[in-house]
């Protein structure tokens, strides 16, 4: 049967997904948030998801309903201040009465360490944060005479990125900064969903893929 | 002559990137340096989101939401810019192919220990974002600061007291009254406020100061946001 990725809608992508599930979320800055699939997410009333996203809470994003509503229970991330000043973010309130665990990783060891997860690599040593309270109970190592830190990849079950455009066959092709950690999280994880800005009848030109189909499970087009 | 303001901060830092450079700009003073790299000086702004040629902020009516830098600002990209993802751009990062990245910081030890990401804001959640990665792997690290904290104490010192980012890393500090190298013996005075006392930058300063035979004169045009 010929493939096609696409599915009606995102309550359908989110089929199988279950308690406990380890889910990445993409986006940076603004760009990239997976929002109509975060929202079906929220509706499916989970418990004790891990949530693996560069920013625990970010304005453009609506990680803090997940979280308020009490589906997660840890957060991975390597930010998780919330952007009020003067007030907590949901994950500040629910941090400050151990009520969510959090795992706090440079951004770029979280980023390879979800890449390495989606290459087949266990772990890997960086010399970022040796000597830092992030490297506490690592192990350590000096390579070539530099020290260098343990870290562990990191693989889950639910990836949901965001991308301008898919074909049926699920490759995807990001506009400008909404790639960020959406390619490595695709690979990341058993199942992954991509909100598009659009679905193009014709397969993409080769040149423009930016991440292949072979990564990418369902397809929701969800418009601009 | 006053103390430099921040403007002026970013202003001198920026006189001192190369023709040809990679720079990281963080966010609060260091992002404010691209406006003022000399003339004829291409340089090539790298932001951790992947962007590679951050070029300025882009007019209100150009904004693009998917065309942010690592500060979350909207911005342009600049003639031979490129785009990469995250794991590609902390890859570069890592892999010492920025030249120079300029950061602002709570603390900086004589060994060039540096404390940046964690001032102990009570319940705010800890945020350390690509700040480890660029310390301990840029080729050269310059911080951005004024000289003393808002109730005068000194961020030059001899330990950092908060949480370290990464260790060994400065290279050069540049603040509202001189610039500073860490160099084997420690903090090595290359240039002080026009009009302030070497005894009264000491005065100011957490640990002892050494003098650069060539010591000169910190002074920067007005400038204003």
């Amino acid at each position: 049967m010929a493939i096609d990725k696409r599915v009606a809608s995102a309550m359908e992508a989110m089929d199988g997904v279950k308690d406990g599930a380890t889910v990445f979320v993409s986006g940076f800055g603004g760009a990239g948030f997976p929002n109509v699939l975060l929202r079906a997410l929220l509706q499916k009333n989970l418990k004790n998801l891990t949530l693996v996203a560069n920013s625990a809470t970010h304005r453009y994003s609506i990680t803090h309903e997940l979280i308020a509503a009490g589906q997660v229970s840890h957060v991975i991330c390597s930010a998780a201040r919330g952007h009020d000043k003067a007030d907590l973010s949901a994950f500040e309130k629910l941090y400050k009465e151990g009520k969510i665990g959090l795992t706090l990783l440079p951004q770029g060891t979280f980023a390879e360490a979800i890449r390495a997860g989606g290459a087949g690599i266990g772990a890997f040593y960086t010399p970022v944060g040796y000597g830092t309270d992030l490297a506490k109970g690592k192990e350590t190592k000096v390579i070539k005479g530099r020290n260098h830190v343990l870290e562990e990849a990191i693989t889950g079950d639910l990836a949901l990125v965001r991308a301008d455009i898919s074909d049926r066959y699920g490759n995807l092709r990001f506009r400008h900064a909404q790639a960020n950690f959406g390619p490595a999280m695709a690979t990341a994880a058993r199942l992954t969903i991509a909100e598009v800005r659009a679905v193009v009848e014709d397969p993409i030109p080769q040149p423009d893929i930016m991440l292949p189909g072979v990564y990418v499970d369902r397809i929701v087009p969800v418009g601009s | 002559m006053k103390p430099l303001n921040r403007f002026q901060i970013a202003w001198r830092a920026a006189q001192d990137i190369q023709d040809g450079m990679l720079v990281n700009l963080g966010m609060g003073i260091p992002v404010l340096a691209a406006d003022y790299v000399p003339d004829g000086r291409d340089v090539f702004v790298q932001a951790e989101n992947g962007i590679i040629g951050c070029g300025p902020v882009a007019a209100a009516n150009q904004a693009d939401p998917d065309l942010v830098d690592a500060s979350s600002r909207r911005v342009t990209l600049r003639q031979g810019g490129s785009i990469v993802d995250s794991a590609n751009s902390f890859a570069m990062i890592r892999g010492g192919h920025i030249d120079i990245t300029l950061l602002g910081c709570f603390e900086v030890a004589q060994n060039g220990d540096m404390a940046n990401w964690d001032s102990r804001v009570p319940d705010k959640g800890p945020l350390v974002g690509g700040a480890m990665d660029l310390a301990a792997c840029a080729k050269q690290v310059w911080v951005l600061m004024e000289h003393n904290t808002r109730s005068g104490g000194p961020r030059l010192l001899e330990k950092c007291t908060l949480p370290l980012t990464a260790v060994n890393c400065v290279t050069r500090i540049f603040t509202d009254v001189a610039v500073v190298d860490v160099a084997p013996q420690g903090f090595m005075v290359r240039e002080i406020l026009d009009g302030m006392s070497r005894d009264e930058l000491q005065a100011r300063t957490g640990a002892t100061l050494h003098f650069a035979p060539d010591c000169g004169v910190l002074r920067a045009p007005a400038l204003e946001g």
